[in-house]
């Protein structure tokens, strides 16, 4: 079963609400739904917690209406309706009878924090099966209450009642305010799709009319009585210690004092601007630093670093033919290059902590506040079970960016000062300190032969290594207050889709894992995923450049997943492509070169998939890339709303259409010099491509999660797309315009 | 302490400050409670802390709350509300143009601005009226959009 779910059709269901675009969400008795509590959440507590408990994901109260809670957060994505369409889906209870609460370690249960797109993919099919066992359990009680077995009835609008219309009775009345002590039954039957009401409506986000009005309450605009604001000052070179402190520099300016423990500087003040201020106005001394390496030489470090160990990720055949190639065997090789990145939250990170002798609370944006938890206990050496931290929505994440360094920072300095503290990041310091994607470097080598058959693939990528069961990514003022953790490197699942997606009789794709990386690293959207199928999606081109055959069907001809098939043919039959090899011939007198390429991925071999196509106009004397158009499908598997899908999909092009164009963190000996939005420019409006987007329905499948996955073609499709229209091959990210400007150049 | 009486919202307020440097940012969120208006750079570079001064759009962050006094000072709480949203904000939700929202307050502000200015903006007028806008999320095909519509559900000013 496969439908496309237009924008159109949404626009219908919102318009044919006359204009009332909020289906029933607004202030009433569960408080605003687009909060990610709700103001009387603290009369849960002590509920259960345990993740295959149906009470750790739902509650029904005397009133009939349903409060569920998830360890997976929205972050912007629509998860905030979505599993609210699930839910009432499942219990048959109208949306906006349900309230939800987010990422809070003492209500919501652990579901390995908010990543990898598996909200809905794993949170949303738990809630699923929850909601259906709570079901099942609805019935059988209704059965007892109304004498009549549980086959004869169904339940429908929060009743139990006889198929037959007689007799109700509703599920307040049959469990209000009780515990269902029940395990998720992971058979409990799901409602058949022909019956689905909220699944598969892009219903509207409850929270969107709060944030365009303002009224949404950020983690940014949270405040607590006697709550002090504070800038930490952080060294100015990497490593660098606190020699001296000049308390006297900053008298007078509006009472701020500052905060030391050892080398964690800091002022708070009663009123932000003060503590900005002071901030800026304190003297103190430094020692040098301990030094970086130097950022022109990073990827030749990278290529000659020791490797740990090495990874191999596939296997098949051998690569005789590209150490021995046979007579009319043709051999290629090629080096990509993907930078370290920076997660470029619009608003620096946050938090606000309060410290006390019994009990530790901390409020942040996390996409893992159940991390967290844990983190703040250790750093504070108290038990687990004494902290609480709640998830309010920040600036888009993207990932880990400095969230939790706030909120350690905000946890030491109010234990410091015995009252409530928030601590905000700088611009400055959110672009310098945020733990990166790491930067990562791809040699392929292949052969095609005498046929035009690829006769062999290798893949090789250096990356730096993970750290086994490293329990946080280590935070800056742990090391500079003292106090100890553990030292390593997280960067997520950095490695997956380095091998191509298609069938060849012999391929080698390995990772050398090297010890280190300049920068902390932390997982970045669709960790290593970009850069890795920005690699694999490049050369599949390259390698079809070479056998002179049509980019498109070199891919058709070596994919047998039919599902994979049908998103390439339904964006080559969008974009109109025209079958033939690339490049176009280039009119070398052209001033501006146009060209089309795509690009495919199959995310970690076994989720969404997604092709891509792209049109783009070079401007041979800036260098200038405009991409004029982006054409894809994904197929994700069941879509719970299209719109958010849409969404996502939008952000997930556009956002590495900006990684791709624009970015590269940059540092010094001591430090990041890449720090602000001049220096580290993105995406802007005038560079926005029209968007064409196609989302398959899938209504007999499950959700394979839609936040990561349509980001990793867009680099290839991007190259290809330039390679089309000027014979240059770029493999080096970004695509700035001096570095295009001086590829055309070589070229001519 | 110095008085400053600014007008914000259509309301007189007075707040004390020490520094006449302070920006309006700090002035909006700490003393009035304004938090609709977010800190993004501080550097008059993302336009998230847009909000409009005498009609024009201003980057709150670097312009000192003394610089305003005098003048028509509108937040996006002065717009609309959830229930009642004015004409740009009810396209922002038609379009559903916002994910994290964290520079949409602002991007509404620069809508308005141009909206004023530009009352019939073609789609490259709309652009290039948003460019000092920065959206990480990626929302910027559906906020084109919103302000497209929010101009073509506008009466013609006579």
């Amino acid at each position: 079963m496969a439908a496309r779910v237009s924008r159109r059709s949404f626009l219908t269901t919102s318009l044919a609400a006359g204009g009332a675009l909020i289906v029933g969400f607004g202030l009433d008795g569960v408080g605003r739904a687009g909060a990610q509590s709700i103001p009387d959440a603290d009369r849960f507590l002590g509920k259960s917690l345990a993740p295959d408990m149906v009470d750790s994901m739902l509650a029904v109260q005397r009133d009939g209406s349903v409060t569920v809670f998830v360890g997976r957060v929205d972050v912007g994505t629509g998860a905030r309706i979505a599993l609210r369409q699930i839910v009432g889906e499942e219990l048959d209870v109208p949306l906006e009878r349900i309230a939800m609460i987010e990422g809070d370690t003492a209500l919501t249960p652990d579901q390995g924090g908010t990543g990898g797109s598996y909200g809905v993919a794993r949170g949303g099919v738990q809630l699923r099966r929850a909601a259906a066992t709570a079901r099942q359990a609805l019935l059988g009680m209704g059965a007892q209450r109304l004498g009549r077995p549980a086959g004869d009835l169904e339940v429908a609008d929060g009743v139990v009642r006889g198929k037959d219309g007689s007799g109700s009775v509703s599920y307040g009345e049959l469990i209000g305010d009780r515990a269902f002590n029940l395990k998720v039954d992971a058979a409990a039957t799901l409602k058949p799709a022909d019956r689905f009401r909220f699944i598969g409506k892009s219903l509207p986000r409850p929270d969107v009319p709060e944030k365009v009005t303002g009224h949404h309450r950020y983690l940014h605009d949270l405040t607590l009585p006697s709550m002090l604001h504070a800038r930490v000052i952080h060294p100015p070179a990497y490593g660098a210690t606190l020699v001296s402190v000049d308390e006297a520099s900053i008298t007078g300016i509006g009472g701020a004092r500052v905060v030391r423990i050892q080398s964690f500087l800091a002022v708070v003040a009663e009123r932000e601007w003060d503590a900005v201020r002071a901030a800026r106005a304190l003297k103190a001394q430094w020692s040098a630093g301990t030094g970086l390496p130097d950022h022109a030489r990073e990827f030749e470090a990278m290529r000659a670093a020791p490797v740990v160990r090495d990874q191999e990720i596939a296997k098949r055949g051998d690569l005789a033919a590209l150490t021995a190639p046979p007579a009319g065997t043709r051999t290629l090789a090629a080096t990509y290059r993907w930078p370290m990145q920076t997660h470029g939250s619009i608003g620096p990170s946050c938090s606000v902590a309060d410290v006390r002798p019994d009990r530790v609370t901390v409020w942040s944006a996390s996409q893992n506040v159940h991390g967290f938890q844990g983190t703040c206990a250790r750093m504070l050496g108290v038990k687990r079970d004494r902290v609480r931290v709640i998830y309010m929505d920040g600036a888009g994440s993207y990932g880990a960016n400095g969230a939790d360094d706030a909120a350690a920072e905000a946890a030491l300095l109010s234990k410091a000062v015995g009252r409530p503290v928030r601590v905000q990041w700088s611009r400055q310091e959110e672009h310098g300190l945020d733990p990166k994607g790491p930067a990562q470097l791809l040699e392929l080598r292949g052969a095609v032969d005498k046929d035009g058959e690829v006769a062999a693939w290798e893949t090789q990528a250096w990356l730096p290594i993970s750290t086994a069961n490293l329990p946080n990514t280590p935070l800056v003022s742990l090391d500079a207050a003292g106090i100890p953790q553990t030292q390593g490197r997280a960067s997520g699942l950095i490695y997956q889709n380095v091998d191509p997606p298609y069938a060849m009789p012999n391929l080698s794709a390995v990772v050398h894992w090297v010890a280190d990386a300049p920068l902390r690293t932390a997982p970045l959207r669709a960790p290593g995923k970009i850069a890795n199928t920005f690699a694999v999606e490049s050369f599949t081109d390259e390698i079809a450049a070479l056998a002179r055959v049509d980019p498109l069907e070199f891919r058709l001809r070596r994919l047998s997943n039919p599902r994979g098939v049908e998103v390439l043919k339904r964006v080559a039959a969008r974009m109109g492509w025209q079958p033939r090899p690339s490049p176009r011939p280039v009119n070398r007198r052209a001033a501006v070169l146009t060209g089309r390429g795509l690009a495919y991925v199959h995310y970690k071999h076994e989720e969404t998939i997604v092709a891509m196509g792209m049109e783009v106009a070079v401007e041979r004397a800036t260098g200038r890339i405009r991409v004029t158009r982006v054409v894809a499908a994904q197929d994700c598997g069941l879509v719970i709303n299209p719109d958010c899908v849409q969404a996502q999909l939008e952000g997930n092009i556009l956002q590495t259409l900006s990684r791709a164009l624009h970015e590269e963190i940059v540092y010094d000996r001591d430090r990041v010099t890449t720090v602000d939005w001049a220096s580290y420019p993105i995406l802007t409006f005038p560079e926005v491509p029209k968007l064409e987007l196609e989302v398959i329905q899938r209504l007999d499948q499950p959700p394979l999660g839609a936040g990561e996955a349509a980001s990793t073609p867009v680099g290839a499709a991007l190259a290809n797309a330039v390679f089309d229209a000027t014979g240059v091959r770029l493999r080096t990210v970004p695509f700035r315009p001096d570095r295009v400007k001086t590829a055309l150049a070589g070229r001519s | 302490m110095a008085k400053l009486t600014l007008k914000v919202n259509g309301t007189r307020r007075e707040v004390e400050s020490d520094d006449p440097g302070t920006p309006l940012l700090y002035v909006l969120r700490g003393d009035l409670g304004l938090t609709g208006t977010h800190f993004g750079c501080g550097l008059a570079q993302c336009g998230a802390c847009t909000v409009l001064v005498g009609g024009r759009a201003v980057r709150s962050c670097i312009a000192p709350a003394s610089s305003v006094v005098g003048q028509e000072v509108v937040t996006i709480e002065g717009l609309g509300s959830p229930e009642r949203p004015d004409p740009v904000q009810a396209a922002f939700i038609a379009e559903q143009a916002a994910q994290c929202g964290y520079c949409t307050a602002g991007m509404v502000m620069s809508a308005r601005a141009l909206l004023a200015q530009t009352p019939r903006p073609t789609e490259q007028q709309v652009r290039e009226g948003l460019a000092g806008n920065l959206c990480r999320c990626g929302s910027h095909a559906r906020v084109i959009r919103a302000v497209l519509r929010a101009a073509a559900a506008t009466p013609r000013a006579r």
